[in-house]
């Protein structure tokens, strides 16, 4: 586990900070971030400490402030309150040629030329335009889209307009990546390519940031997730300690369906069907499945579950945050 | 993962020279851009054919008169040889016409008649044919010297072996008459000036609106400093609007040497003949060029803000408007102090940047001295990098504001929209 849990309690000035366990520098560090458009707190002291090498998933309903969190961890509007650092700058511009970003909302000049577009978006972090090009070829072709390299961005299809974005958001190989929300837009077979992608960046010691309304995309790849609803982050930390903030939960199955055995089981216990579902009781499982055998249950099938990641939002951000970030998932993204 | 090709960070010039490189190259190349060189061709080309055409038909007629001081012997000499050779050589020679003051006055002083700016001659010869002198500007005497040379010739002989020799006088005017004289070209400068800013800087305000259409404006804002895409961009513009004042220029030009008697006879206005401004034509024209720079980067950073806050080009026309006329406004007050040099009108004038350009062309005209063009070129810069400035900030507050998934519209004026996602993410 390599990022340790943190609770933000919302007080700047006494909010402890994530430490990183195996004491990785950190890549992106925030402290009491608050940002306000037009009197409303868009951002309300988000604190955020990503190592380097890490893919770290900021993750929310829409209208949580994750754009907004982004845009002051890369310095394109300044926070009113707090601090950002950026491997260890104040301003993340002094280290643009460091960083690649694709936005949410995917904007490339029509008529230019995907190779080109590519080695412009290279150009603006400090890559010579011939070395660019030179690399814009290389990437084009790995990743199946040499032949398109001369035609214009107009007569692409969005899926091949995205992937030539994200290869302008990695020609100048930068040491942090930051999209926000990439998976969006993206049929099932590129979302599996971008997965691979990320994972590949991170095992090339990249930082990956992304933003997303989709806890699974977090879950596969993240091992540290800042949890952000209604401008506030009220978890940031590892994907493991998030999980582990829920008990895991028992499932039995029972030939009996009476008996004193049934007063041993935990009060919260829900029953579902022909099952029993309750969390795992804090002394084990063993005590319980003694008393079970005692009382002749009749024990058919038994499981312990961990929490997944959902059931930690849920748990974390409330039901409401999870039931917009449910129906989020529901509708397509403008 | 290697970082060795990429340079350091970039600075606010080079970044803004990546923005300034692909613009220039985008607008340049884009058939837009095209037709909207040709558009006032389309007109010049018209004229120019017509200018052409009438210029051929009536080439003796718009010849310039020269008036004759002689006796009246050497007049009808010097009128008999012209019908001479005007048949042979055209508008190689100029027309001449005896001066009926001179005539009628035996102390006639040419010099004094040319000084006094009376009659419409480009030069007034008196003397015989034998021994001419030729009195008159410099830039008219060395014009007419050679044919009113031959015709001198040929008034005294049939058959001249020989060219008279000719005396010149350059008649130089007076401090007063000089001012008074180069009025003329400090409007006609300031005017110049005027249209084309108009003209070119509103490229500039619909390239912001083209780039958030375009959605790239976040890449460039998250890369690069704001004011360094603001500044590339104005640039680029500049440097199109430089092409295009070529394009133009070198078809007007062409006019000129097609046309340019025929304008001149048709207009009633000879531009050879305008007087030449106080710091000299070569300095004039290079200081035109810098004052159109600066006049053009400070109108141009204005309608760069206003495409940065805008959202449709409907509301670029609407907020574009007030910028015009105040564009309007300074351009009369510029034109309005021309005659009134050193006074607080003037002042007011240099002072505020956008009419800063034209009333200091117009001084670069009426007056030599050099180092108040550098003090206000220092100062009209200073507003174009505060305008800059403030533009950035502005943007970076009002349009960085949400997500792709609670953007609000915002009206420019009234309440505010109603939108429960704003701000959003």
């Amino acid at each position: 586990m390599a990022v340790s849990d943190h609770t933000s309690s919302g007080n700047h000035g006494t909010a402890t900070f994530a430490i990183p366990v195996d004491a990785r520098p950190l890549a992106v560090e925030a402290r009491g971030l608050v940002k306000s458009f037009d009197g409303t707190r868009a951002v309300d002291g988000v604190d955020i400490a990503i190592p380097e090498g890490a893919i770290y998933g900021i993750l929310g309903p829409n209208g949580a402030g994750k754009t907004t969190t982004l845009r002051m961890l890369l310095g394109i509007i300044d926070p009113d309150e707090g601090v950002r650092r950026v491997f260890g700058h104040d301003r993340p511009h002094d280290i643009g040629r460091l960083i690649g970003y694709l936005p949410e909302e995917r904007g490339l000049y029509p008529a230019m030329k995907c190779i080109e577009a590519i080695a412009f978006m290279g150009a603006l972090r400090g890559l010579p335009l011939k070395e660019g090009r030179k690399r814009a070829a290389e990437l084009l072709e790995r990743h199946g889209l040499g032949y398109a390299a001369n035609r214009q961005i107009r007569q692409l299809s969005k899926g091949m307009a995205q992937t030539v974005q994200l290869l302008g958001t990695l020609v100048h190989q930068p040491r942090l990546v930051v999209l926000d929300e990439p998976f969006s837009g993206l049929d099932a077979i590129n979302q599996g390519k971008l997965e691979l992608m990320i994972r590949a960046l991170a095992e090339d010691g990249v930082t990956v940031i992304f933003s997303t309304h989709v806890i699974h995309h977090a879950e596969r790849l993240c091992e540290g997730v800042a949890i952000i609803a209604g401008g506030k982050v009220p978890y940031a930390g590892s994907v493991e300690a998030a999980r582990d903030r829920i008990p895991a939960q028992v499932r039995l199955e029972t030939r009996a369906r009476e008996g004193a055995w049934l007063s041993a089981l935990p009060a919260d216990t829900r029953r579902n069907g022909d099952f029993f579902q309750f969390p795992l009781p804090a002394t084990g499982i063993e005590p319980l499945l003694r008393q079970l055998i005692e009382g002749e249950a009749g024990i058919l099938s038994l499981s312990i579950e961990r929490a997944g990641l959902h059931d930690a939002f849920v748990a974390i951000a409330g039901e409401a945050a999870a039931r917009q970030l449910e129906a989020d998932n529901q509708e397509p993204r403008a | 993962m290697s970082t060795d090709m990429i340079r350091p960070r970039l600075n606010a010039l080079e970044a803004a020279w990546v923005i300034a490189r692909r613009d220039f190259v985008a607008v340049l190349f884009s058939r837009a851009f095209l037709f909207f060189l040709l558009g006032p061709l389309f007109p010049v080309f018209v004229g120019g054919l017509a200018g052409s055409i009438g210029g051929q038909v009536q080439r003796e007629a718009v010849s310039i008169d020269v008036g004759l001081a002689m006796s009246a012997g050497d007049n009808a000499a010097m009128i008999a040889a012209h019908d001479r050779l005007a048949p042979q050589l055209g508008g190689a020679v100029p027309a001449l016409r005896a001066v009926p003051e001179a005539a009628s006055d035996p102390t006639f002083n040419a010099r004094a008649f040319m000084e006094a700016r009376r009659g419409n001659y480009a030069a007034i010869v008196t003397g015989t044919p034998a021994a001419p002198a030729l009195i008159g500007t410099e830039g008219q005497i060395a014009r007419w010297q050679g044919p009113i040379g031959l015709i001198a010739a040929d008034a005294t002989s049939a058959a001249p072996t020989a060219f008279p020799v000719i005396t010149t006088e350059i008649v130089t005017t007076s401090a007063a008459s000089e001012r008074s004289s180069r009025i003329q070209t400090a409007q006609i400068a300031q005017m110049l000036l005027f249209l084309l800013t108009m003209l070119l800087a509103g490229m500039v305000l619909s390239n912001l609106v083209e780039e958030k259409a375009n959605k790239i404006i976040e890449i460039l804002a998250a890369a690069i400093p704001m004011d360094a895409v603001f500044m590339g961009k104005l640039f680029a513009m500049l440097g199109v609007s430089f092409v295009g004042i070529a394009v133009w220029g070198s078809a007007a030009w062409g006019l000129w040497a097609v046309g340019g008697e025929a304008i001149t006879q048709v207009s009633g206005f000879d531009l050879t003949r305008l007087p030449a401004p106080a710091v000299g034509w070569p300095l004039f024209i290079a200081l035109g060029v810098i004052y159109f720079s600066m006049a053009y980067l400070l109108l141009g950073a204005l309608f760069l803000t206003i495409g940065a806050m805008a959202n449709t080009v409907r509301e670029v026309q609407t907020l574009s408007m007030p910028v015009t006329m105040l564009q309007l406004m300074v351009f009369f007050l510029a034109a309005f102090t021309i005659n009134q040099p050193g006074s607080g009108m003037e002042m007011a004038a240099i002072a505020f940047p956008l009419s800063s350009p034209f009333a200091m062309l117009a001084r670069a005209a009426m007056e030599p001295q050099l180092w108040t063009h550098a003090l206000a070129l220092a100062w009209q810069a200073l507003a174009v990098i505060g305008i800059v400035k403030g533009g950035s900030l502005l943007f970076r507050k009002r349009v960085m504001k949400s997500g792709g998934a609670g953007r609000v519209k915002q009206p420019w004026f009234g309440r505010r929209a109603p939108g429960p996602l704003e701000p959003a993410e």
